[in-house]
């Protein structure tokens, strides 16, 4: 079976080479050592009890020899490591460079020309990317498989990580850095495009596997950004309560807030709690809920709202 | 139950007198021990339910039985509670205090009394551990911060428990480096300690040196959450990565103070049970050392993506390889003792023999994570995950239960049934290789760790794995039950069943309070089998 992922990056042969090659070492140590234990256990298991046994207490040369080979393979291994290594900290001076934010439980990518997306960090392929990353709150970590990268993002730095995406296709992004409730929910794509579809997404034509998304009717866009904006990290549609209140009944219901007022949770009630979470916030809920004031359009606020209300 | 006249015992064993107190104000290392040996081990079977739990969620994607937080809650509890709770004392608490005093011909430690408050000191670490359960912590054992600081669950108490913990840790190294450099019988030079004796010296330094950093670093996280200082907040000035080198300056140390013991347990048995000396004797004591120096200085493979130079990840990643050298040079050594034994494949001699084949694996892959450029795609990935499993299943627990097997009749008196304790085994070490081996694979296709909910791609190999944890939970149940059947029903144990030359074993069992009646003096170090014991008779 496949143990590796698909090699998708300039670099991730080089890195399954190092993985191979540390594989192969290991597995002939592993298979001389079992052979050895096993071969001996039966050679010589006891056939009495007044087997008589030699009284051997060591042996310098092999004492010797199972230092050095060791040391030398060792050696070997760390060097291949280090010039591997080397290269992936060394980003061409050309890399496109794309700054990426990770908060509780999303990924911001914004890019050079002003553009900003959420969860789907889009690239072009055989073009250099540096990312240049930092957290607005806790630990994360960028992780690509199938690019065999990843860094932590941490607060009050920049940290960073390049590579060439040298496949079309949507590849996953996972968050590495435990970071709370919805770590294994902060699941993002990296869409590589060939040049004339990014070329026709930097123009701002939306282009995901080819197909332009204008065209949805505003519920079913609204639908699709409840699962790519990161929304459905904390907030249910089938009635159950997570990080966040659930969708389910939402639009139209009367919702209590910490102070024991009340307000209809309306179009302006949604679009306020998207772009100032912390407005009018449900009782019983904590003060975690990210803005997506600037990374939701006017037209995706009220695809969402579309969808919320279909949530009955 | 076993028809045979049991002869009243010629002296007053250590387990003569009875009543709660009679142990818990017991300053007899022996007592204390075994005290220490039951409370190990039943964390060692909580936390063990608790990973049950979580491979049981984890069998199929989506909400099995937990969700995300509780989830969270889980692998806290586990971690916290193996880590500081059952294997950082683990084997130096329980078989360090019963077995030293007596491999080395004393009556006692150097300071039994501190030795006591030692044991008390981890139970009200474990008060204080309970405690914090009401309101469980979701930050993972690791407590990295900025979520540590902010995570509305109950970190304080938690962590004042582990520092509590530490106290008992670093006293019990105190006083087995006084024990073994003073108390030594007449003859007992250096090299003729037991090689359980080396590594519980070593472990002891460890202990002694590396923990009071984890201490001081918890009460720093406690102060952060209280008084809001910001040393490791990045939104007051302060700095995460900061909190990573202190917590893993003594966390690398750490996993030494649970392996090492390991290593010497197997020493002890598989020279017995091949009838030939250790092969490399001072390769083996010296080895010990230099893991334990080296030890200090490779914190940082923890770190090499969290964001610091690549200088400094470099040199971390060269001084991890050293360490990777007295470790292999021991696997060698052990599987040379085989080499022209009189091999008898008794239940502990398994377990020491599933410790050098596992461990083996445990160590190779830790190569793996050393390696910087493979480190970037397998860390923080299940590869990690099964990684440390199989050094501290594979490594440390197997060395334990291969302890408990071949010093039970020592420790208690009774023999237990050999049949029972090898389909136990057998378990084990299928089961565990279940659960753990395809977590490699987890990792390298990229399966990130502490992930509650998982893609659909990555479904089969968590299947197998989970079904893998009940063989082992099985597994485990049978040698609980057996082991529970040999205090209860168990044959009454002769002095030297092995017919081994160390030094407890020329003793009763169990011993009497005072150890010996009369300190020995030794001429030869413990592992004098074959053609040269032979002609000594």
């Amino acid at each position: 079976m496949n143990w590796l992922p698909e090699q998708a990056s300039s670099f991730a042969a080089k890195i399954d080479t190092a993985i191979w090659f540390v594989t192969i070492i290991s597995l002939i140590s592993f298979i001389l050592i079992t052979i050895g234990l096993v071969y001996f256990a039966i050679k010589y298991r006891r056939r009495s009890d007044n087997d008589e046994t030699p009284y051997i207490t060591g042996n310098h040369f092999l004492e010797t020899l199972w230092t050095v080979i060791p040391s030398i393979l060792v050696m070997v291994i760390f060097v291949y490591g280090f010039v591997v290594f080397r290269e992936m900290r060394t980003p061409p001076a050309d890399a496109i460079e794309v700054n990426v934010t990770a908060k509780q439980w999303l990924w911001q990518f914004q890019y050079g020309n002003g553009k900003s997306t959420i969860n789907e960090l889009y690239v072009q392929q055989d073009r250099p990317v540096k990312v240049v990353m930092r957290s607005d709150d806790v630990l994360h970590s960028f992780f690509v498989p199938a690019f065999r990268v990843k860094q932590d993002l941490v607060g009050g730095m920049y940290t960073y990580l390049w590579f060439t995406p040298t496949k079309v296709g949507i590849f996953d992004l996972y968050c590495a850095e435990y970071c709370g409730t919805g770590h294994s929910a902060m699941l993002g794509k990296v869409v590589v495009m060939s040049p004339e579809a990014y070329d026709r997404w930097e123009k701002g034509e939306e282009a995901e596997d080819g197909k332009a998304v204008a065209a949805l009717p505003p519920d079913q866009l609204g639908e699709k950004l409840y699962k790519e904006r990161g929304c459905n990290a904390c907030h249910s549609i089938d009635g159950t309560t997570l990080v966040g209140p659930t969708w389910k009944g939402l639009f139209g219901h009367e919702v209590t807030m910490a102070d024991g007022s009340t307000v209809t949770a309306d179009e302006n009630y949604i679009k306020q709690s998207i772009i100032e979470p912390q407005a009018k916030m449900v009782k019983g809920y904590g003060p975690v809920m990210p803005s997506f004031k600037g990374i939701l359009s006017d037209d995706e606020v009220a695809a969402i709202i579309a969808y919320i209300k279909t949530l009955k | 139950m076993a028809n045979h006249t049991i002869a009243a015992p010629l002296y007053v064993p250590y387990l003569d007198k009875k009543g709660i107190l009679s142990w818990l104000l017991s300053t007899d290392h022996k007592r204390i021990g075994i005290m220490y040996l039951i409370s190990i081990s039943t964390f060692f079977l909580i936390a063990g339910i608790s990973a049950l739990l979580m491979r049981l969620e984890l069998i199929a994607p989506g909400k099995t039985i937990v969700d995300a937080h509780q989830y969270n809650v889980l692998f806290t509890f586990h971690g916290t509670v193996m880590v500081f709770f059952f294997i950082v004392p683990g084997l130096a608490a329980s078989f360090g205090n019963f077995l030293i005093p007596l491999m080395i011909g004393a009556p006692d430690v150097a300071f039994p009394k501190l030795n006591l408050g030692s044991y008390w000191l981890y139970l009200l670490a474990t008060i204080l551990l309970l405690i914090a359960l009401l309101k469980p912590a979701d930050t993972g054992w690791t407590f990295y911060t900025p979520y540590s600081i902010k995570s509305g669950t109950d970190v304080i108490l938690l962590t004042t428990g582990i520092f509590v913990m530490g106290f008992s840790s670093i006293l019990t190294g105190l006083n087995f480096i006084v024990t073994i450099h003073k108390l030594r019988a007449p003859g007992m030079t250096w090299h003729r300690l037991n090689l359980f004796v080396w590594a519980s010296y070593a472990t002891a330094i460890l202990q002694l040196l590396a923990t009071p950093v984890v201490g001081i670093t918890l009460l720093l996280l406690i102060m952060e959450r209280v008084f809001g200082i910001g040393f490791f907040d990045p939104s007051k000035g302060g700095d995460p990565i900061l909190f990573q080198n202190f917590f893993w300056f003594y966390s690398h140390p750490a996993v030494y103070i649970m392996i090492i013991p390991a290593f010497g347990v197997i020493s002890e048995i598989l020279p017995v049970f091949a009838r030939k000396p250790i092969f490399g004797y001072k390769a083996m004591a010296y080895s010990l050392l230099a893991i334990a120096l080296i030890s200090f200085l490779v914190w940082a493979h923890h770190m090499f993506v969290s964001g610091i130079s690549e200088v400094a990840a470099t040199i971390f990643s060269f001084l991890t390889f050293l360490v990777a050298i007295p470790t292999a040079i021991k696997v060698f050594n052990w599987t040379a003792t085989l080499y022209k034994g009189s091999i008898q494949l008794h239940s502990a001699m398994l377990y020491a023999l599933s410790l050098v084949f596992l461990f083996t694996i445990g160590g190779l892959t830790g190569v793996f994570l050393g390696a910087l450029a493979v480190d970037v795609h397998l860390h923080d990935t299940y590869f990690v995950v099964a990684h440390m499993h199989y050094v501290m299943i594979g490594g440390t627990v197997m060395g334990f239960f291969g302890g408990l097997h071949f010093w039970f009749p020592k420790m208690f008196g009774k023999m237990l049934n050999e049949k029972v304790a090898k389909v136990a085994w057998a378990f084990v070490f299928i089961g565990f290789n279940v659960t753990f081996f395809p977590q490699f694979i987890l990792g390298t296709l990229g399966m990130p760790r502490r992930y509650a909910d998982y893609p659909p791609q990555f479904h089969s190999l968590h299947e197998l794995s989970t079904i893998g944890s009940w063989i082992l939970g099985i597994g485990i149940f049978i040698m609980t039950v057996n082991l529970l059947r040999g205090l209860t029903n168990g044959e009454k144990a002769p002095d030297n069943p092995y017919n081994s030359v160390s030094l407890e074993w020329q003793v009763p069992s169990p011993p009497p309070h005072e150890n010996f009646e009369k300190i020995p003096v030794v001429t030869d170090f413990p592992y004098v089998y074959g053609k040269k014991n032979s002609q000594e008779d």
